[in-house]
């Protein structure tokens, strides 16, 4: 596909990286000459120095000739009438990145007409992300799969748990749960696909594909709460925290918001009357004490500083183990530096929203060619699970599943069948109508066939 | 730096290099000449080179600016050192020196030779020394670019900018691979209409293919002793045109395959490259009027050398060494200013003279009102600071290698004249230069010493000087 970024910030920049991975033309735009060169430099694309507002320059960048525009800069307005160009000079399908709140309530009427094919709010789908992970609070990330009927939960194995130091062939033998997978296994920056004989250790991150009752069974057997959270205490009083709140109340949990300045708390008393805003500073120890860290539920970091957000967090994990901490983090050049340090879960926004957008856009190849239905990413950019249909002349129908010839590194989560999920077995067959969610860490699959050796 | 994979890309010149030579190798049956076995031995050292390199397994393909500049520069080396074996295994270029130079000539499509009897070579190697201006014309990296499947990300981008001439290289379209595709569809088209059109005009098939592997690569190697003097005025107009379109920046072409034509007619590079070839024929024409006939074969051999000098190919049809001192000097002129961006032709390029004479411009205009700020624009594009500080050290590089050069050489006690001619014609790639290096005459008086220096300056010239430099940079070689 032809694909036009403009923006080359560090969306942009995750953006190029993944869909020109994933072979596609992918042209980006920026004013900054230096942000379109150091692009330029790392991937495979074109770079146009330019504004992407201007007519020209984006037929430069070939809008005529191409299936999609992502709109990415740091300005709504902008995005919004970038977008409006290029529909109209190029009639491409169209992605703008808003995110001013004031937007965001008309969403749809502006994404309806200006004919916008997505519309993502960084803020708005982080705050989604946490508010789904307080929902389920022993998963660190939770992906669903087969219009909800699958979840792929990840997980870090507690100390003294059930699991450590046990087999994966075991689960059915000793813990007696059918129908739950095991299907990566980070063991610190090494990321493992197991099989049976693989052992499990305590603070592993495991990932596992089940339907949600047989997930909620599993987590009963090994002894790990699944409820959601009673209360939340957020750091910060951002953008994110505002949505987060408006959810998290909706669901019926308390939500304490700690935030320094003084007029960003008045509107938002203002704006969330069921909140409890405190004005102060978050990274005061007596203060969180004195909110009451130690009884808290959850504990969400949503300062603007990530070294402030990982000290929060650490230093309320030594408070109270027992809590369910999320902490945001904006930088994601140190994945593997955060992942070794003991946070719960963790959530990059800027990762979320390309996620997003990589996700829609493997859709939309889809409906041209490829076969993936749903694109999930497990372990930053190592892993991912993808959903795939089954259609007719598929090379791998009708044939029991040990027998046929997958790539190393890959493994079939589940099958859906009418509606039912299915944790494949070795004389399990794939017929016809079936999706399946596959777990691998080979790039770029498009089709069912791809899962197959050469 | 990353040794393995700048051995794994290395491996992989070699490879192609042996396929190149299966074509030769064809030549030598066609003709029945023994030469073929020459080609046979040398296909077997790339291989095995190849073969060795393609055992290491590279883990990190990633590579940089700078690897990407050694991987060329020892490229055109290791490509030069093994296309020279076929001269020298079978013994119409006995000497290894000479052999290596009249390579390394044809690689950089420069076409200096030191041979003073072209017509005593085989069939065999004198198709292998043209094609290897084909190969250099575009260059062999992008070749292998188009034709490997690479996934790495900017690796492409890093060697095609290395190799490819020009003040800022930019891709066509987004992929490295499809750019380099389209490249060479357009190079290997264009070179194929003109070996037809030269065969309508009744030119022997072998003459015909050789003579547009010369004009393609802007080479200028031809398998006459006299040149191109023997061929009729058609056939050399032919080839005048040809030179011309293959001295234009590719990208003009692909703007008009994609039907962009108001694009492709704005470029100012193009049209100032026109415009000098125009001037200087004018101005030589009258100034040489005298020498010929009639002045229609003043205009015809005057177009041919202008667009032989100014696209860097260095053909002849007649010898300019007698021509009177203006015309020679507009031909030195245009020497140093080469053809354009993006062609396949060497010198300094239209597009680094035209911004130099508009920074210039600038920064008169800076003394004249101190605080005016202006910024210089190209196309309609304002072009960035760093393009501009990449053209003024390329000036001054340049004009240190040529400095150097000239003083090494004139150890050899030839006149000013030839040596002088002599750097030049081979920093930029053209070939003959004047009086003993003359399109009559040859390298071959040169000492060794001088030989190597004017290898290196064929090299430094094709490649742009920066990736030869920088094999001389010490932190370039820390791991």
């Amino acid at each position: 596909m032809n694909i036009i970024i403009v923006g080359c910030g560090k969306v942009g920049d995750t953006l190029a990286e993944q869909l020109s991975g994933e072979d596609n033309d992918v042209t980006v735009i920026d004013r900054d000459y230096s942000a379109v060169q150091a692009l330029a430099e790392k991937y495979d694309i074109m770079g146009i120095v330019g504004s992407g507002t201007d007519h020209n320059v984006l037929k430069e960048a070939g809008v005529e000739n191409s299936d999609l525009l992502i709109a990415v800069t740091g300005s709504d307005e902008r995005n919004l009438l970038c977008c409006l160009i290029a529909k109209k000079a190029g009639n491409c399908q169209t992605i703008a990145r808003v995110r001013n709140p004031e937007f965001n309530r008309q969403i749809r009427y502006i994404k309806e007409e200006l004919g916008l094919a997505m519309v993502i709010n960084p803020e708005y789908a982080a705050a989604k992300e946490i508010s789904r992970i307080l929902g389920f609070p022993s998963a660190i990330k939770i992906e669903t799969f087969a219009k909800g009927r699958a979840e792929v939960l990840k997980f870090r194995i507690p100390p003294d748990s059930l699991l450590d130091n046990l087999r994966v062939s075991e689960i059915t033998t000793k813990l007696h749960c059918n129908e739950v997978l095991i299907c990566t296994v980070e063991r610190g920056e090494q990321v493992i696909i197991p099989d049976g004989n693989f052992t499990l250790k305590e603070k592993d991150i495991v990932s596992i594909v089940a339907s949600p009752k047989k997930a909620k069974q599993f987590f009963k057997a090994i002894k790990i709460q699944t409820n959601q959270v009673k209360d939340a205490i957020i750091i910060g009083g951002g953008k994110i925290t505002f949505y987060l709140a408006q959810q998290l109340l909706a669901m019926g949990i308390d939500v304490k918001i700690i935030e320094i300045n003084r007029t960003r708390c008045e509107e938002l008393s203002e704006l969330l009357p069921q909140a409890t805003v405190i004005c102060g500073d978050g990274v005061n120890k007596e203060l969180l004490m004195e909110e009451g860290l130690t009884r808290a539920d959850s504990f969400v970091t949503l300062t603007n500083m990530d070294e402030e957000n990982i000290l929060l967090s650490l230093f309320a994990k030594s408070k109270n183990d027992n809590m369910n901490i999320i902490t945001k983090i904006n930088s994601i050049d140190f994945y593997e530096v955060i992942n070794n340090l003991d946070l719960d879960s963790i959530i990059y926004p800027k990762h979320v929203t390309a996620e997003n957008i990589v996700r829609f856009v493997r859709a939309m190849k889809n409906s041209i060619g490829s076969n993936v239905e749903t694109l999930h990413h497990l372990v930053d950019n190592k892993v991912e699970a993808l959903e795939f249909c089954i259609r007719e002349n598929a090379p791998v129908l009708n044939t029991p599943l040990e027998k046929l010839r997958l790539k190393s590194n890959l493994l079939i989560g589940c099958i859906n069948r009418n509606g039912t999920i299915i944790t494949p077995k070795g004389q399990d067959m794939l017929i016809m109508g079936d999706t399946v969610v596959v777990i691998t860490t080979n790039k770029g699959l498009n089709d069912i066939k791809d899962i197959l050796k050469d | 730096m990353n040794y393995k994979m700048i051995i794994h890309m290395l491996g992989q010149v070699c490879l192609f290099e042996a396929l190149f030579m299966i074509l030769p190798l064809f030549v030598s049956l066609i003709y029945r000449e023994t030469d073929g076995y020459a080609y046979l031995i040398t296909m077997a050292f790339c291989l095995l080179f190849g073969f060795l390199s393609s055992r290491i397994k590279v883990k990190n393909k990633k590579i940089y600016g700078r690897e990407g500049l050694v991987i060329v520069a020892f490229s055109w080396i290791i490509l030069s050192l093994f296309g020279c074996l076929p001269f020298f295994l079978s013994g119409d270029i006995p000497y290894f020196t000479n052999a290596l130079f009249e390579t390394v000539s044809g690689f950089t499509t420069t076409g200096s030779s030191i041979l003073t009897d072209v017509e005593a070579l085989s069939k065999t190697n004198l198709f292998w020394r043209s094609f290897t201006h084909w190969i250099g014309g575009m260059g062999v990296l992008v070749f292998i670019l188009a034709l490997l499947p690479m996934k790495t990300g900017g690796t492409g981008m890093h060697i095609m900018r290395a190799e490819s001439p020009g003040p800022s290289v930019s891709k066509l379209v987004p992929k490295v691979k499809t750019t380099a595709m389209i490249l060479y569809a357009i190079y290997l088209s264009i070179t194929v209409i003109q070996i037809i059109v030269m065969l309508c005009a009744g030119t022997p098939l072998f003459d015909a293919i050789t003579l547009s592997f010369g004009s393609a690569g802007t080479g200028g190697f031809s398998i006459k002793n006299d040149g191109l003097a023997g061929y009729s005025n058609l056939q050399q107009s032919i080839v005048t045109v040809a030179m011309i379109l293959f001295g234009v920046n590719f990208s003009l072409y692909h703007l008009l395959i994609r039907k962009k034509f108001s694009q492709a007619f704005k470029m100012t590079e193009v049209w100032t490259y026109l415009a000098i070839i125009a001037v200087s024929t004018l101005l030589i024409t009258l100034n040489v009027s005298h020498l010929f006939p009639s002045l229609y074969e003043a205009f015809h051999h005057t177009a041919f050398q202008v667009a032989s000098i100014i696209t860097t190919t260095g053909y002849s049809t007649t010898d300019f060494n007698t021509w009177p001192p203006l015309a020679q000097t507009i031909l030195v002129i245009i020497m140093f200013i080469g053809a354009c961006a993006g062609s396949t032709g060497g010198g300094i390029k239209v597009s680094r003279i035209i911004l130099l004479l508009k920074g210039v411009r600038k920064e008169i205009l800076m003394i004249c009102h101190p605080r005016s700020v202006k910024k210089i624009k190209m196309d309609g594009h304002t072009v960035s600071h760093e393009v501009i500080r990449s053209i003024n050290a390329f000036i001054i590089v340049y004009a240190v290698i040529f400095i150097i050069s000239l003083l090494i050489i004139s150890l050899d006690s030839k006149d000013l004249v030839t040596n002088f001619t002599a750097v030049a014609a081979t920093l930029n790639n053209i070939g003959p230069g004047l009086n003993i290096v003359g399109p009559a005459g040859n390298f071959n008086s040169f000492s060794d010493l001088s030989k190597y220096v004017l290898m290196f300056d064929m090299l430094a010239g094709r490649l742009e000087l920066m990736p030869m430099l920088i094999l001389f940079v010490p932190s370039t070689w820390k791991k």
